[in-house]
């Protein structure tokens, strides 16, 4: 894929792309239409009621300041996934620039002239809608403006809640470690916003009369764009499917499932942040995740039978520079010490932990240590300092905390841990520029999304952990002076699973029997 | 007729009207004169209820105006401001036009209205389309005054409306609006600082200080009796000016050979002094008929000061 030329790329995936850009302009114009509709008459009422200002303005301006993942975190209990959560927390965002412009507007109007409209004998509508709006429409306008171009930003976030848009493809491009794909997402989306920044731009500049006229259509604008939005993001597929970025573009993953399965199942791109409390809530059906996610246990899924054998089971292991070793010489025989200690239930009941009983990585990493007789008091060293990286799930986040402790008890290093990266590709960027030292990855990972090697090489390397991690451990060397050090012992797969209750239901055992059952009518 | 009775307000405790009483009869202008902060503009603004009284009653040929909505109570009112306030979002037919689209005018009889007061107030038709920001202080105060006399409402309230202009288009506007048909038949308030337009405009004059009328009386008694140092003193800058501006030809007419003047020099008995004085002043021929006059005004003069 990286010989592949950027245009390449968007020709070959220009309906993809072109239903994404629809997506993202329903959700800019959808959320920004309903906080016109709220924003205005509250700013309106503000403008009228001084003393309330204070407060709205408060609340909006609170509202905006929440991080916009935590925002959409926080409206999957209400609204579940898809194009709700994404559209209210959107309309969150562009509250405050609609209603402080409307009251700024109002309130800016030349007093003599309110006084000569009122001592006219206007009542309170007419001096609103023929003078006060009127007068205020350009920073209204202006208003509106920034809340657009706020809204094309944070809805390439939507992605995370399945509600599509951009950001499939940029977070899809950095989960998959594909440049191209980041920019096909990123470059329309940054077009989108000059864009609508320069329509909007034109209509505030021209006089209030043309924009009179063009007010009923721009609602009509909004609302089409809008509903073919929601039109096309109604489904109704049998199960409901959500599978993260990265699975979307692996060969054990959505790729495999449609050419060994001849399995379509019309997946949502969704964060694995949420995708199993998702599943859990039966706002989906059907999840690609981890075999040792703790959170399997915790949400009561059953992983199917991979019958015909897609998902290969891969080592976890640190991956660090030769050079790094060279620097910390104590480094690798101390990392090594986890070696083998390690299976696949350890590392699921470690998980469980943190994903069910909300231990802290803290507690699981020196409870874990002081089990396996490994724990040592830290020695408070002052020599150089060890970066830890770790990517964004519970089971990295325990990783790098056992890591750390591990260095601390046995070396004078210092440690720093960078966790919660985002996505391989950007562990992997991080270690390659040194901003991290090591991090732990998988070696499916490696081979499918960092090496990407011929199909006949990954069939002939597949064929067991052991010979999948030397082939990547050599071709790392090779490559980029990487090494993979000694396997942690548990084997990491991807693999597809439902709730089980759901699963006895249709008697789905493995990913045949789902096969079987989407294709009954 | 306007009757204002002991009308007081407040503002944060501090006292802006105190117990003003006065009367404004029909055609005739009232002016509430007086410095800034005397609360003239707050009196002004209770009488079309854009400022609401504390205590007393405000009565329009009889009613209170409490007893009728806010907006009723205006559109039977005109009011002219300092900043003429027209919209600046609208052109200048459509802010002439405000009031008449209030009232559902139909379109034919607000644009006749609207060329009349036109010629009028000596204003081209090729401003309508234009906007206030592109006409002279000048106009924007005609066109300020076009739209409040558009209803022909028998009230009209001037707040300081030639405050922001300067004196030579202050003096052509004072004769244009004393030569104004329209007003003739019309109550009118008018608000100002400014001692030579209640002289040059009021029949009567009520001078305030600190939220109470010190004195109310016609500009003559205004000039010759007045009611304490408080209005000697206010007058006292401008007193030969204001005397040569209040006196008329027929207060001088029997100190002078009136045929000459009535007759060869065709003025009228309310032809004022000043103005006589400036014409004749102008020809070199009339020397002597300007001499004449001056000296007929300083015998007058003698028995006006008691």
């Amino acid at each position: 894929m990286s010989e592949q030329s950027f245009w390449q790329f968007v020709t070959e995936q220009h309906e993809k792309l072109l239903i994404q850009v629809v997506q993202h302009l329903g959700l800019t114009f959808l959320s920004l239409f309903l906080a016109i509709i709220i924003g205005v008459p509250l700013g309106i009422l503000i403008a009228r009621k001084r003393k309330l200002s204070g407060s709205v303005l408060g609340i909006a301006g609170i509202l905006q300041t929440i991080p916009s993942i935590a925002l959409l975190g926080f409206m999957i209990p209400a609204f579940g996934i898809g194009a709700t959560p994404a559209i209210v927390a959107l309309l969150i965002y562009a509250l405050l620039p609609i209603i402080r412009n409307t009251y700024t507007g109002i309130t800016e109007v030349d007093p003599a002239v309110t006084e000569a409209a009122k001592a006219m004998g206007m009542n309170r509508k007419q001096l609103l809608f023929k003078v006060e709006l009127p007068l205020a429409m350009p920073v209204m306008i202006a208003g509106i403006r920034t809340a657009a171009v706020i809204n094309v930003g944070v809805a390439t976030l939507a992605s995370f809640v399945a509600a599509g848009g951009l950001g499939e493809f940029i977070f899809g491009g950095i989960s998959l470690n594909s440049t191209n794909m980041i920019l096909a997402g990123a470059i329309p989306a940054a077009l989108l916003a000059v864009l609508l920044d320069q329509t909007i731009a034109v209509l505030q500049k021209s006089s209030y009369r043309s924009v009179k006229k063009l007010k009923y259509s721009i609602p009509v604008v909004l609302i089409i764009i809008g509903g073919v939005y929601l039109l096309n993001s109604t489904s109704d597929h049998k199960l409901k499917a959500g599978f993260t970025p990265e699975f979307m573009g692996r060969q054990d993953g959505d790729l495999g499932l449609r050419s060994v399965y001849g399995l379509d199942v019309h997946p949502l791109v969704v964060s694995d942040a949420i995708m199993y409390k998702a599943a859990y809530e039966k706002d989906l059906d059907l999840i690609s995740g981890y075999s040792t996610d703790g959170r399997i246990k915790a949400f009561d899924l059953y992983v199917l039978e991979d019958d015909k054998k897609i998902f290969p089971p891969y080592f976890a292991a640190p991956v660090i520079k030769t050079k790094t070793l060279e620097k910390f010489p104590e480094l690798e025989k101390t990392l090594n010490l986890l070696s083998g200690k390690f299976n696949d239930s350890i590392m699921t009941d470690l998980n469980y932990k943190a994903d069910y009983l909300k231990q802290t990585p803290e507690k699981i990493a020196k409870d874990f240590l002081i089990k396996t007789n490994l724990y040592k008091d830290p020695r408070k060293g002052n020599s150089r300092i060890i970066k830890i990286g770790s990517k964004i799930f519970g089971e990295q986040y325990i990783l790098a905390e056992i890591y750390k402790m591990l260095i601390e008890g046995y070396t004078e290093y210092k440690v720093e841990t960078k966790t919660g990266l985002g996505g391989t590709k950007i562990c992997f960027d991080a270690l390659m520029n040194d901003a991290i030292d090591f991090y732990p990855e998988y070696t499916g990972t490696g081979l499918l999304v960092l090496l990407k090697p011929t199909a006949k090489t990954i069939e002939e390397v597949s064929k067991s952990p052991e010979k999948t991690f030397n082939y990547v451990n050599l071709e790392f060397r090779k490559q980029y002076g990487i090494q993979w050090l000694k396997p942690l012992g548990f084997n990491n797969a991807y693999a597809l699973m439902m709730r089980k209750k759901q699963a006895d239901e249709l008697k789905v055992k493995n990913i045949s029997d789902l096969k079987n059952y989407l294709d009954s009518k | 007729m306007i009757t204002v009775e002991s009308v007081s307000k407040s503002f944060n405790g501090k006292k802006a009207v105190d117990g003003i009483s006065f009367q404004a009869s029909d055609k005739e202008i009232l002016v509430l004169l007086g410095t800034s902060g005397c609360g003239k503009t707050t009196m002004l603004k209770m009488i079309n209820r854009l400022i609401e009284v504390d205590s007393g009653n405000i009565l329009i040929d009889g009613n209170n105006i409490q007893s009728q909505k806010a907006e009723e109570v205006r559109m039977g009112i005109g009011f002219v401001m300092q900043h003429s306030g027209l919209f600046p979002h609208y052109n200048i037919q459509q802010n002439i036009a405000v009031i008449p689209d209030l009232l559902k005018w139909n379109k034919k009889k607000t644009a006749d209205r609207t060329l009349e007061l036109l010629h009028k107030l000596h204003l081209s038709e090729d401003l309508l389309s234009r906007f206030p920001s592109e006409l002279s202080g000048g106009q924007q105060q005609r066109v300020g005054i076009a739209r409040a006399l558009i209803a022909d409402s028998p009230v009209l309230l001037m707040d300081e409306p030639f405050g922001a202009l300067d004196t030579i288009t202050k003096a052509d506007i004072h004769a244009e609006f004393k030569s104004l048909e329209e007003l003739k038949n019309k109550t009118i308030i008018l608000v100002t600082h400014d001692v030579q337009e209640a002289f040059d405009l009021g029949h009567k004059i009520c001078l305030m200080d600190n939220g109470k009328i010190v004195q109310t009386g016609t500009p003559k008694e205004m000039l010759y009796q007045p009611k304490n140092d408080f209005v000697k003193n206010f007058f006292a800058q401008n007193k030969l000016l204001l005397e040569y501006k209040i006196a008329r030809l027929k207060d001088v007419a029997f100190l002078v050979d009136s045929n000459r003047f009535y007759g060869d020099l065709q003025f009228s008995e309310n032809t004022g002094v000043w103005d006589a004085l400036q014409q004749l002043s102008a020809e070199n021929s009339l020397s002597e008929d300007y001499e004449n006059l001056v000296k007929a005004f300083n015998e007058y003069r003698k028995f006006q000061i008691v």
